[in-house]
């Protein structure tokens, strides 16, 4: 309607200009990059799962161990089962086209007799939830039977996670607190660009620490034969990640507004009771979101626990015990694994574990941090 | 009524504790990092002279110097930079010059967070599938880098986007009420005004990428190659990956050699890092408004 | 109606109906009268009655704020400015001055050539023509004229005032909308201002929106008075202050019983 009673004159000068249309287009462009990160966590998911997720459905029929057994059980003569080691371990997709390869050894006739064990009994899945979960046999390169258990690996990652976490949570939450409330000026900064400085060591000469230094320190000091555990890993692990918590929980007591320190030091209280009946509580949220950031820095640490845990397959009864931490299979393994082999899928299933419990653990740290916000 | 009650003391006493508690606490953390370095720099120096730095490593990695691994980690430093800076800065852009605060922009928020927070070899098994399996990249710098890239994007969103929110609304709107468009308005004040604080969240950045190992483990760093590489298709050798082959992989390395990469690593950091902090401060002291 | 010589020229700006709200929260409603060509429309009212949110919305920030809604019709130049397409151009036609001053961190003299440059002026000696007149204007160029080359948004809070005044007439607008102009600067530099806007008049339209009545007496042909989200009264400002008022607390807030 606009358009009919406009004058002329104003018509003209309302055009749109190239500025407009850079305009326009910039939006759209940074619109796209704006978006990335949500299309990278799609495609990490959908790349580690495209590799991986094939494997926990996947189904084999092989002629198995146990399926040998059952076949001399029913009796099958002994030149038959001699010529059907030949196919011992062979893979086939379907229970057919497993019975196709076993008339063409023994003849239709010898196979038909078989034939129930044959489909029902050679069904070979190589993943298993219920392995993967309950046992702790790692053996994925076994000439027997590979095996997919990740609870030693679990185990191993939650013990090194569980002892830094007992490090890092309190030293780090005292360093906040200390940097926070009690420093003042030059100290406050020196203090916070050290932790900075800290943060910043690469995983790697961590690893590397933990090898060279920690090892014979750990060796000397509780006259242990190897130095490469739990104690090691973890202590790394916690000094890695306390930097980065200290820095998270100082923020969360910084976000606690001064008004709340003031009425409560106006009512006559000491700095360490505000600190503990105000400032505390009120970044509570803040603090929690610090701690599970580090559990999320400590479960995806890579090299440092490859170097440091000793790598050995193992259920931990003490802290001076070797472990392996999931992170560090998947990067032990990877490149002996061949493309598309059971060994290499079950490194990308490990991934997805993995990307899920982050993922989980980030999530809440959000929800956790959103809520002070919304407060 | 105003003398100092027993009570009070018995607080002031508590404070005092506390307080020396945690300055205790505090240098605990600091204290032990700061003698492993000592430790690193005293036996990494012995081996640090300008032949081990511009040399090849001889004799089955038991000798010579790191000069292919030095190149090698520029060149993945350098392409990670070329993909993850103009993506990270324009992400950043959107998200505060453009984005509204919805449940859209929440989300694109939490992609962030969760992507800064994924495993290091996650990014690697991603970086194995996409880059080198999928788009058939092979193992070579490109798919190493963009690994990489991806992996240091949140480090340039995030601190991008503090230094574009540490402009005053005031500016832009100053400039739309003259009739400027928003992309004028960011390109003539909002970026100008923001760009060393953009560059501080580029060193950090830089720093954390030439630390990295799990992810260019199998997508693009090798062991040991005996010539540098030509093209982003080419592989590489890489200082992170050098440090780890020689502490575990390599029998018979004398024991300082491993020291002496380390001690370029970290040097490498602790001087980009320092770089970013000096940057920072030296900014903070020069306000332009 | 006594009918005044500035009546018959053509309407600049026509309000119709207009409500403006923030987050569904009206601070603002049925806001009508006319605006014509070459004439200084007062707005006039307390704090809080509505009168930024009314500029913002003549000039389309509502755009950039999505908690802001208007409805009603307001045409500029007889284009509704809902229908116009390019906002930028609208805006460029329209300068704003908000009683905060910034002075954009560039040279005081790239501040005045910010306009310019954006409709396409590039010659260095047509911004200094445009720069110098602008300044002289805003009665800052004597302060400044020796040093153009320092950043505008380090100059003191009534240079920056003035700064934003020059900036608003860098852009060569048909319609100026000055809110609050002189909260930060000095009478005698307020007064020299004023007579700047007396002249401009016979080039522009200029709506002045200001809480000091005795500034709406000077300067205004007519004038509205704005009060908790309404307009209380519309009126030719001599007319109004001689008594002839509808509503008693038009005369109650001209009087100085509040506000």
């Amino acid at each position: 309607m606009g358009q009919v009673d406009t004058p002329p004159s104003a018509r003209k000068a309302d055009r749109r200009n190239l500025d407009w249309f850079i305009d326009k287009a910039v939006q759209v462009l940074v619109f796209i990059a704006g978006i990335s990160a949500i299309i990278f966590i799609i495609g990490i998911f959908v790349f580690i799962t495209k590799e991986g997720v094939g494997f926990i459905f996947k189904s084999n029929y092989a002629l198995s161990e146990p399926v040998f057994g059952l076949l001399e059980k029913q009796k099958m003569p002994e030149d038959q089962l001699d010529a059907l080691t030949d196919l011992a371990g062979k893979k086939f997709a379907t229970a057919e086209d497993l019975l196709k390869a076993v008339e063409g050894v023994i003849g239709v006739e010898g196979a038909a007799k078989y034939k129930d064990i044959l489909i029902t009994k050679s069904l070979d899945q190589p993943f298993n939830l219920k392995t993967f979960f309950t046992s702790p046999k790692w053996a994925p390169t076994s000439e027997v039977k590979p095996t997919y258990g990740a609870l030693a690996l679990m185990v191993g990652t939650a013990s090194v996670t569980g002892l830094a976490m007992l490090i890092a949570i309190p030293f780090s939450l005292g360093a906040a607190i200390y940097i926070g409330e009690f420093a003042t000026g030059r100290t406050r900064e020196f203090l916070k660009i050290l932790v900075e400085l800290l943060a910043a060591i690469p995983s790697v000469v961590w690893g590397f620490i933990g090898l060279s230094i920690m090892n014979p320190l750990i060796i000397k000091l509780f006259n242990v034969p190897i130095g490469l555990n739990v104690l090691n890993a973890g202590v790394i692990l916690g000094l890695m990640a306390a930097p980065i918590m200290t820095t998270i929980a100082e923020d969360a007591l910084k976000a606690v507004p001064d008004r709340y320190r003031e009425a409560a030091e106006a009512m006559g209280a000491t700095r360490w009771q505000v600190i503990l009946k105000v400032v505390l509580p009120a970044a509570k949220s803040g603090l929690v979101a610090a701690i599970l950031l580090g559990v999320g820095r400590g479960f995806g640490e890579t090299m440092a626990v490859l170097m440091a845990t000793g790598h050995s397959i193992n259920l931990p009864t003490s802290i001076f015990d070797s472990v392996r931490a999931m992170t560090a299979t998947i990067a032990a393994e990877l490149g002996e694994a061949a493309v598309g082999s059971d060994h290499y899928q079950a490194l990308f299933t490990l991934g997805i574990f993995l990307f899920l419990v982050t993922f989980l653990i980030n999530l809440t740290a959000d929800l956790v941090l959103r809520g002070i916000r919304k407060e | 009524m105003f003398e100092a009650s027993e009570l009070n003391i018995r607080n002031r006493k508590v404070q005092r504790l506390f307080r020396i508690l945690f300055l205790l606490m505090t240098l605990l953390l600091i204290l032990p990092v700061a003698i492993i370095l000592a430790i690193l720099t005293w036996k990494g120096s012995s081996v640090i002279n300008l032949s081990f730095l511009f040399t090849s490593p001889t004799e089955g990695m038991t000798a010579g110097g790191i000069f292919p691994a030095l190149i090698g980690t520029i060149w993945l430093v350098s392409v990670a930079l070329l993909f993850s800076v103009p993506l990270g800065v324009a992400a950043a852009v959107y998200l505060s010059e453009y984005a509204r605060d919805n449940w859209f922009t929440r989300t694109i928020n939490l992609a962030i967070i969760n992507l800064a927070g994924v495993p290091s070899i996650v990014h690697a098994l991603f970086g194995v599938g996409a880059f080198v399996l999928f788009f058939k990249f092979g193992t070579c710098i490109l798919a190493a880098s963009l690994t990489l890239g991806i992996m240091t994007l949140p480090v340039v969103i995030v601190s991008t986007w503090n230094a574009l929110q540490a402009v005053p609304m005031a500016f832009r709107e100053a400039c739309w009420n003259m009739g400027a468009t928003k992309w004028q308005t960011i390109r003539r004040i909002v970026l100008p005004n923001s760009i060393s604080g953009i560059l501080t969240g580029i060193i950090l950045m830089v720093s954390q990428t030439a630390g990295e190992t799990a992810p260019i483990m199998f997508t693009g760093a090798a062991f040991f190659l005996p010539h540098l590489p030509h093209s982003v298709f080419d592989q590489t050798m890489a200082l992170s990956l050098h440090l780890f082959v020689l502490a575990t992989q390599v029998p018979g390395v004398p024991e300082d050699l491993p020291y002496g990469v380390a001690f370029v690593l970290i040097a490498l950091v602790m001087v980009m890092n320092s770089l970013s902090i000096a940057f920072r401060v030296y900014l903070r002291g020069k306000k332009k408004w | 109606m006594v009918s005044l010589p500035h009546s018959v020229n053509p309407v600049k700006l026509a309000v119709d109906d207009v409500a403006v709200s923030y987050s569904g929260k009206t601070v603002l409603k049925g806001v009508t009268f006319d605006i014509h060509e070459h004439e200084i429309f007062g707005i006039i009212g307390p704090a809080n009655s509505g009168k930024t949110s009314f500029l913002k919305t003549l000039n389309r920030m509502d755009i950039f704020n999505p908690a802001m809604s208007f409805t009603g019709r307001i045409s500029f130049s007889g284009q509704d400015i809902r229908t116009w397409r390019n906002v930028y151009s609208l805006r460029s036609r329209i300068g704003v001055v908000f009683p905060l001053p910034v002075g954009l961190p560039l040279t005081v003299y790239e501040n005045v050539a910010f306009a310019p440059r954006l409709a396409g002026v590039s010659r260095k000696e047509d911004l200094d023509i445009i720069v110098e007149r602008c300044l002289a204007r805003a009665a800052l160029w004597d302060e400044v004229k020796d040093r153009l080359e320092t950043l505008g948004s380090l100059l003191s809070g009534g240079q920056q005032q003035r700064l934003t005044i020059a900036r608003a007439l860098s852009q060569d607008p048909e319609l100026l909308m000055l809110d609050e102009f002189s909260i930060a600067v000095d009478p005698v530099t307020t007064m020299r201002i004023e007579d700047v806007l007396k002249d401009l008049k016979k080039e522009i339209t200029i709506v002045l929106v200001t809480n000091l009545v005795q500034q709406a007496r000077r300067l205004a042909d007519r004038m509205a008075l704005f009060l908790d989200g309404e307009v209380v009264e519309v009126g030719v400002t001599e007319e109004m202050f001689a008594g002839h008022v509808k509503d008693q607390r038009t005369k109650d807030y001209l009087d100085g019983r509040f506000g």
